[in-house]
């Protein structure tokens, strides 16, 4: 029998995807801890997650340096030795600083958690934020900051979000002058504040068996109280901009950045997930129509997506590029075309299918590992959101009609309120 | 303290087909996923001098639509998978992630553009644009983004590493033709110039029946013989500076090193982990904490398979002289010469390449790309020896090879100058 290769072979849809749930533990102190077990590799990921505080435009970088500080020093212990006893065990330290939370990350071998953990609780809990490791901080900070303003994606990023966003921890995009702000007493009291027991989530995945939980519970128990103050993290309204659009010349650029998009629903609004059906069609993946139009069939770029994003306060969407400076114009009015598209005509079902199929399995492969499992948790832990969601997600994309979408993007894709950012030439 | 490592394992079946490829089958249940990875023995460093960027431009032509099937992406992502590739100096690798029920989709689609793709002049042109446009985004309109453009002709004289993968300059890419691309593909896609691996929730039944049914008609094609000029060793040292619109002065000093397979690799791979990896590494330590003489500085090994590059970059601060800071490398440098490491310090750096490969374990898509690649080496099985070869690196092995690499006469210099602004 000769082979016929022009059928495609049978295949199946995703119909479901089973989402493992973490147990939780609620410590007298008010920390909770969720945990993920999978004794697969005996190796474990533990997360300390702190809601940022206030912000505060006089002191706009307290969040940031605090979070990115934590690895600098404690009472017991200097930066170098911080750095030698997680290193020397193989371990990997990493403080992440987000838009709503700032946290810090320790990768182990279980065979040296009782090595690592104990820098862990050292600098979650009496980092101190040496004078001279600040200067270095404020130094290395602000020559890193002239690089990235060379970056026209980076410029158009920030411009975007202070735009939308306005005077918030969401719309800071850091100035040289504004690392001068930051002092040591200021850190030492928003540290102080920020990371204490009551404002703590304890995130913990791989191989979790009794003692690990064990030594967690002796390091991050009882011994570790609450200070007298309450952690204040309620956040100023977003301010979005009257001005909507921005052009930051760059003479001699090559490429133009294009940023665009407008203030947007969050996960915790029931049209969701069917907005994530709409953003994928439009530009959520390689086949997308912007890419399938600006890259495939135009080659203005090397790549182009959209995106949504959902934070506490709120959420954007928005798309993202970098075009030849030639035919920067161009590109925005394809990019407009398609949003208008989206507007004046159905989906056809066959591109839905696609979509419907290509989201499943995107959901599917992204629950690699126990990580994965845990990260999951974490999107809709603090959106407020139970597991429920995931199921009315995997509903939405198996079934949301084409009308249905074509009713949500002349409800949230009015061009008249995007905000268009060019950094190049236009 | 305690030596008792966990030793790093990937199981897997081989076998090859009639034609000549190569298969490598890892099962792994834990996954509901599949991954499909095919390896191409072709790089940037078998290139015609004239027409480089080559290899790189043909592997985005390879999602262009193949002789049956028109479209590579739509089938694909219809099944609910996603893919993509890269091409280095060395190879070019192309994988697919996929629910693994839907395994044959990717066995279908990878087959077809093995056998032959649809060459369309479509393609070949929004293509050109396409990298023209990531020349741009990635090499030219990023502060330091030509680097690799100056620094590989300085390090790299006869062999064809003096250039990167994106390729030279604008004009040899704007130069392919149809005709180039299709002498290409005759040259070096083909079954025996390919490693397929497959990996995730099937079995070796499964993988095995459907490798003949869909790569096993394609003919076996010519085995490439690839014979590339040696580099000859370096004998005195190289220095360039320019002058470019950059907010800092950044300093690159590269060097010759063993390739992939030759002794003392594992030696200066553990060099850069003691140099530059983590916090408690010796470049930040010195030069950006103590000394406070860089914002940032990193060593690091091109892991080249033929003749290597051991690469230090470093932005020194806005006060210190590019002399001053050049010559606190140099002392580093010298003390690896001098005194041997201490055992704890080697210990940490084992203990961190330990950790580093059970990491990997959790990602199915690393597996199988690492099969291939050791494969490619001459047996996939090498992958579970590497952690008993960076294990086996002594004191006295690191003071040799750095006694060996970190000469001047074996280096090549490259400073950016900041242009007043």
């Amino acid at each position: 029998m000769t082979l016929n290769r022009t059928i495609p072979p049978d295949f199946r849809s995703v119909e479901n995807v089973s989402l493992i749930r973490p147990e939780h533990i609620k410590l007298g102190n008010g920390c909770d801890i969720f945990f993920f077990n999978s004794g697969d590799q005996e190796l474990v990921r533990i997360e300390w997650i702190f809601q940022n505080l206030r912000f505060d435009h006089e002191k706009p970088l307290l969040n940031v340096a605090v979070n990115t500080m934590l690895t600098e020093g404690t009472s017991a212990r200097s930066a170098s030795q911080i750095a030698d006893q997680v290193d020397f065990y193989g371990g990997f330290l990493q403080v992440d600083y987000g838009y709503d939370h700032s946290q810090a990350v320790l990768f182990t071998l279980n065979k040296h958690l009782e090595k690592t953990l104990p820098v862990m609780k050292d600098i979650i809990t009496d980092s101190i934020f040496p004078g001279r490791e600040l200067e270095t901080f404020i130094r290395n900070q602000q020559q890193k900051l002239q690089v990235s303003l060379k970056k026209n994606d980076v410029v158009a990023r920030r411009t975007f979000n202070k735009a939308i966003y306005g005077n918030t921890l969401y719309g800071l995009g850091a100035e040289f002058d504004d690392y001068k702000t930051l002092h040591r007493d200021d850190m030492l009291a928003h540290f102080r504040q920020m990371y204490q027991p009551s404002n703590c989530t304890i995130v913990i995945a791989g191989k979790v068996d009794d003692k690990t939980i064990a030594l967690i519970k002796d390091s991050f128990g009882e011994g570790w109280v609450n200070s007298s103050g309450k952690p204040d993290t309620a956040q100023p309204d977003l301010q979005p901009s009257r001005e909507h659009f921005y052009f930051v010349e760059k003479p001699d650029a090559l490429q133009s950045a294009i940023r665009m998009g407008l203030p947007m629903i969050t996960r915790i609004h029931p049209d969701f997930p069917a907005l994530q059906v709409l953003n994928t069609v439009l530009g959520g993946y390689f086949g997308s129509r912007l890419m399938t139009n600006i890259r495939e069939d135009k080659g203005y770029t090397y790549g182009i997506g959209s995106g949504l994003s959902s934070l506490k306060q709120g959420g954007a969407m928005f798309i993202a590029s970098e075009v030849g400076a030639d035919v920067c114009r161009d590109a925005v009015a394809e990019i407009e075309k398609e949003i208008g598209i989206l507007k004046a005509e159905l989906i056809p079902d066959d591109e839905l299918d696609l979509v419907r199929n290509y989201m499943m399995g995107s959901l599917l492969g992204s629950l690699e590992n126990v990580f994965s499992h845990a990260d999951k948790f974490k999107n809709i832990y603090f959106s407020g959101l139970d597991y429920d969601y995931y199921d009315r997600y995997t509903e939405v994309v198996k079934t949301v009609t084409a009308e249905k979408l074509l009713q949500l993007a002349n409800k949230y894709f009015d061009l008249d309120k995007f905000y268009r950012v060019i950094v190049g030439k236009y | 303290m305690l030596s008792v490592f966990i030793i790093y394992m990937v199981k897997f079946n081989r076998f090859i087909l009639n034609n000549g490829l190569r298969v490598i089958v890892h099962e792994d249940h834990t996954t509901p996923m599949a991954v499909l990875n095919i390896l191409y023995d072709v790089g940037a460093r078998d290139e015609d001098p004239e027409r480089t960027g080559f290899a790189h431009l043909f592997e985005h032509l390879m999602f262009g639509g193949s002789v049956n099937i028109p479209q590579y992406d739509e089938p694909l992502q219809r099944v609910g998978g996603e893919n993509n590739a890269f091409t280095t100096n060395d190879i070019t690798n192309y994988y697919i992630t996929l629910p693994a029920e839907n395994i044959e989709t990717a066995f279908w689609l990878e087959s077809d553009r093995m056998l032959s793709l649809a060459f369309s002049e479509k393609s070949l042109e929004v293509q050109r644009n396409v990298v023209i446009e990531e020349f741009k985004q990635r090499y030219l309109n990023q502060p330091y983004g030509d680097v690799w453009l100056k620094l590989r002709p300085m390090v790299y004289k006869k062999h064809p590493y003096q250039w990167a993968t994106i390729g030279k300059n604008i004009q040899q890419i704007e130069n392919a033709s149809i005709g180039d691309v299709k002498a290409f593909f005759k040259k070096h896609y083909n079954p025996s110039n390919a490693i397929l691996v497959v990996g995730g929730n099937i079995t070796v039944e499964k993988a095995k029946a459907l490798a003949e049914k869909w790569f096993g008609p394609i003919p076996g094609g010519e085995k490439y013989r690839r014979d590339l000029p040696k580099e000859p060793a370096q004998q005195e040292a190289r220095r360039e500076t320019v002058s470019a619109n950059v907010p800092l002065n950044d300093l690159y000093i590269a060097f010759h090193m063993p390739g992939r397979l030759e002794d003392g690799y594992y030696e200066l791979d553990l060099i850069s982990d003691i140099l530059s990896r983590g916090n408690s590494s010796r470049l930040y330590r010195k030069l950006v904490k103590e000394k406070q003489l860089f914002s940032e500085i990193h060593a690091y090994n091109m892991g080249s398979f033929d003749s290597g590059m051991f690469v230090i970059e470093g932005k020194p601060l806005e006060n210190v002289s590019v002399e001053e800071a050049e010559a606190a490398v140099w002392d580093e440098l010298e003390q690896l010469k001098q005194y041997r490491v201490p055992d704890d310090e080697l210990t940490k750096v084992k203990n961190k390449t330990e950790s580093t490969m059970i990491f990997s374990e959790m990602s199915l898509l690393d597996k199988a790309m690492n099969l291939a690649q050791f494969e490619l080496f001459g047996d996939a099985e090498m992958l579970n020896h590497e952690t008993e070869k960076y294990l086996a690196v002594t004191a006295e092995g690191i003071k040799k090879e750095a006694q060996d690499i970190f000469r001047k006469e074996n280096s090549s210099t490259l400073v950016y100058l900041a242009e007043s602004h």
